[in-house]
């Protein structure tokens, strides 16, 4: 019997692509669509996914849950998790056009929400702690429902399907953000389900992924002594975690994280690339840190509340190419993405493998969006 | 009694060189001037395979004897052996090495994955691949300051470039030219050795920083300067040969430099007790590592090395939370100059089982990364190595495949004294023909080609560096092996 995406590992190559204007001028959701359109050999129809950020300026101050439901009975026992946990300030189905290449389409609902006070004070967890850890109890917990979206003033949006069809499903063309990435995936056995579709979240974490990592049982075993519970069984719920454990758990800055998934060979650190400071850092960091190596091809674009990060293997066993435009910088597994969001760009590179390209917002754009 | 083992000599190739005489501790080979020809004595041969291997025309084979009393599937021919050897001496019989019984090895029921299409596989020729491994509790502790800096909480550890060491053998149990050997071996590869419960002799204290030291029961040899010397202190709580009792060296290997080395008088039986008497429980053991951690001023990573019993997931999750940096398992299968039979053959569990057990275990309680896990207790090959880290080991301990590559045949004798290739024994005239200088070269070299077959496997599954391997048991798969074993191995079947 085929079994259904979680209950089995399902390999899957992929395209992505993203862009990131550093002055938070917000860019509409279509032209994100066009840049995967272009590469629709690399996908296979199973599996297509966005995420925006900046899209809920009216909402900016609560966390926007995206939910699918495969019943209303799903839905009835998460909405009273929700009432018990949250304020729920606004919810509503999310608008979706009908379009004839998307079906099986579960109830797919949007909450903007406050943690309740009371019950984040008897937690004793900070505020981002509580929301990771109630999503992660009703992906875990409650049969049929899935979060696939909590983050603050961003969001998910994914589906079965070409990425552009799943655009159009969702309507993109009414959303506007300073930040998208997007991804289009070919995986090599039908998961016909919403959830495993990428990108994949946590909190305004956001993770689109090209490759399939061999490091994935000894990454998921090892984050799952900290509280994660990996049920999709995808590469990207793993990177996602270990991104969160590091950056948000641990505190260490993005380039530190860059340093332990994707960490310098032990020829680098002996060749006195790094500074001696650097090198005993990242040396600590091989020995500390050790199962959160990822190794196999993979490349990724992070985002998160005030930037984007993207991120090769560290032997470059994907494609992945950069470019900048003024404040825009753009990111995608081929340059004809790229170019069909920028035909004329000031600067284009591949960036080496293991070193990561980190954009965030300028200073002025993070207090203003 | 019968003989265990026949020997044949080939009339037409023997040359009468009588190399077979000199090189026979056993003395089973002498030459008979009236006779004018080699004559055998096959009741004292070990099947040692020193003569056969010494022997000019390969003139010489060792066979089992096929004197067979009447079959029968109940009686065996050595369980009946035994009886008449016990009814005769009235004593406990005695092996050495591993338990050579028909119990499953699970590690040839274990088939590891490789990179197909939706992965590359990596060409260790032509890409980076890396082994290197540290061992030690790791303090994940991180802050940064307004500039940036990282501050971190460094443990004592110990960084290895091959995932493999040489487990504890002392000297006594083996030679000093063996100890050598290993010693050698372990600074030239960038790995450890351990002195096992004997001591270490001085000449061997400039290989300190390759070396650990062992503090068993008996506390033989164990001083300041002793613990100060190595890289590592190993507590030996138990060994997987011979769980629940403590090591037994014969008074005959008590030669001068052993008795000054184990600080014990000369000729007496070296006979640690069955528990440290200082530990009885836990908590006790908590005191002696935090001891020891004192003794050698927080600077070095403590061992605690355990025998896979029965619970051993719940011991392992104890001796984690007691201060250990390290948990040494050694499994059932593992060696020993000296051993009860009865005791080597049927306590203990298999070492695989015992990992895998431990591993879960660990990481069910998010202690994992408190500690490191080596293995031990019959590592044969590359391929149980790279099986062991997938099931989640840190690193491998090996000793019997260590002493192969000196010259062991696995006669199983050590407790004898007479070992002629000159690894089990203190004789003068038997220990002179292990040759330091060649026996260490033969170590490097073991270790060196198990490592280049380590690369091998890892890059064919795609994987580049050691760490994405450990715990890593979606690489693995079962093959003929029941529900319950791959639960309990916490892999899937070959096929799913």
């Amino acid at each position: 019997m085929l079994q259904r995406e979680g209950a089995t590992r399902i390999p899957a190559g992929c395209a992505i692509s993203g862009f990131i204007n550093r002055s938070g001028r917000r860019t509409n959701g279509s032209v994100i669509v066009n840049s995967i359109a272009c590469m629709h050999e690399r996908s296979n129809g199973l599996g297509g996914g966005y995420a925006g950020y900046g899209i809920y300026p009216e909402y900016k101050d609560q966390y926007a849950l995206h939910v699918f439901y495969d019943s209303s009975e799903a839905r009835i026992k998460t909405e009273a998790f929700l009432d018990r946990h949250f304020d729920v300030v606004n919810l509503s189905r999310i608008p979706v056009r009908k379009n004839p290449r998307i079906t099986d389409e579960p109830l797919i609902w949007r909450y903007f929400v406050n943690p309740l006070p009371t019950k984040l004070q008897d937690s004793q967890l900070d505020e981002r702690t509580f929301v990771a850890k109630c999503v992660i109890k009703i992906n875990d917990k409650i049969d049929g429902a899935y979060v696939f979206s909590s983050g603050k003033n961003m969001g998910v949006f994914k589906a079965v399907g070409y990425p552009e069809d799943v655009g159009d499903f969702y309507r993109l063309e009414e959303y506007d953000g300073w930040a998208w990435t997007v991804h289009g995936r070919y995986p090599t056995n039908t998961p016909g389900w919403w959830g495993g579709a990428h990108p994949f979240s946590l909190l305004d974490y956001t993770v689109v992924h090209n490759g399939e990592i061999s490091s994935y049982d000894a990454n998921r075993r090892f984050i799952e002594m900290f509280g994660y519970k990996c049920n999709l069984l995808t590469d990207t719920e793993v990177i996602t975690y270990i991104i969160d454990y590091l950056h948000r758990r641990l505190g260490m800055p993005l380039e530190d994280v860059a340093k332990v998934i994707a960490a310098p060979f032990w020829s680098e650190l002996e060749s006195g690339k790094f500074s001696p400071e650097d090198t005993e850092k990242y040396r600590h960091f091989r020995n500390v840190f050790s199962s959160l190596l990822i190794t196999g091809p993979f490349s990724i674009i992070l985002g998160f509340n005030n930037g984007l990060m993207a991120l090769n293997d560290r032997l470059k066993l994907r494609s992945m190419v950069a470019a900048e435009k003024g404040d825009t910088v753009y990111i995608s597994s081929e340059e004809c993405s790229i170019r069909t969001m920028c035909p004329d760009v000031d600067r284009i590179w591949s960036p080496r493998g293991g070193e990561p390209i980190i954009v965030t917002l300028d200073k002025d754009a993070q207090e203003r969006v | 009694m019968n003989p265990l083992f026949e020997v044949i000599r080939d009339p037409d190739r023997c040359i009468k060189c009588r190399v077979c005489e000199r090189q026979c501790a056993n003395e089973v080979h002498k030459y008979d001037p009236d006779l004018d020809k080699m004559i055998s004595d096959s009741m004292t041969c070990v099947d040692c395979q020193r003569c056969v291997c010494l022997c000019p025309t390969h003139a010489l084979k060792i066979r089992p004897n096929e004197n067979q009393f009447r079959p029968n599937s109940n009686w065996s021919h050595q369980t009946m052996d035994e009886i008449y050897k016990q009814a005769e001496s009235g004593g406990v019989l005695l092996s050495a090495m591993g338990n050579p019984k028909e119990y499953p090895v699970y590690w040839d029921k274990i088939l590891l994955n490789a990179s197909q299409v939706t992965n590359p596989p990596i060409d260790p020729l032509r890409e980076p691949m890396e082994t290197k491994t540290f061992l030690g509790k790791k303090s994940q502790k991180i802050s940064y300051d307004a500039n940036g800096k990282a501050h971190y909480e460094k443990t004592p550890y110990l960084e290895l470039d091959v995932p493999i060491m040489f487990s504890a053998m002392s000297f006594g149990s083996i030679s000093k030219n063996a100890h050598e050997c290993l010693a050698r071996a372990a600074e030239e590869l960038g790995t450890y050795y351990n002195t096992g419960e004997g001591g270490l002799h001085e000449d061997f204290y400039k290989y300190g920083k390759n070396t650990i030291c062992q503090v068993a029961s008996g506390r033989f040899g164990v001083f300041k300067g002793y613990l100060d010397t190595g890289a590592a202190v190993e507590i030996k709580m138990g060994q997987g040969a011979k769980p629940g009792i403590g090591g037994h060296l014969p008074g005959m290997k008590i030669t001068d430099e052993v008795s000054k080395t184990r600080m014990i008088p000369k000729g007496t039986d070296a006979i640690s007790p069955a528990p440290h008497h200082d530990i009885y429980s836990i908590e006790d053991l908590r005191q002696l590592v935090y001891s020891l951690k004192e003794a050698t001023n927080w600077e070095k990573p403590v061992i605690v090395k355990i025998a896979a019993v029965h619970n051993v997931a719940a011991i392992a999750s104890g001796v984690a939370r007691s201060g250990a940096d390290i948990i040494a398992i050694d499994g059932f299968r593992g060696g020993t100059g000296a051993a009860p039979t009865r005791i080597r053959d049927n306590v203990g569990i298999p070492i695989e089982l015992a990992l895998a057990a431990v591993d879960s275990r660990l990481r069910d309680e998010g202690i994992r990364d408190e500690v490191s896990v080596v293995v031990g207790g019959s590592i044969r090959s590359s391929a149980d190595v790279v099986k062991a880290i997938a099931l989640g080991a840190d690193a491998c301990y090996i000793a019997s495949a260590a002493l192969m590559a000196l010259g062991c045949h696995l006669c199983r004798s050590c407790n004898t004294g007479k070992c002629n290739w000159g690894i089990a024994t203190q004789r003068p005239d038997l220990v002179k023909r292990l040759n330091p200088e060649i026996g260490y070269k033969r170590l490097v070299n073991l270790v060196t080609a198990w490592d280049h077959e380590i690369k091998e496997m890892m890059g064919g599954m795609g994987i580049n560096s050691i760490e994405a391997l450990r715990g890593n048991r979606l690489m693995l798969r079962g093959v003929g092996l029941s529900q319950k074993e791959l639960d309990i191995l916490g892999i899937q079947h070959a096929g799913e």
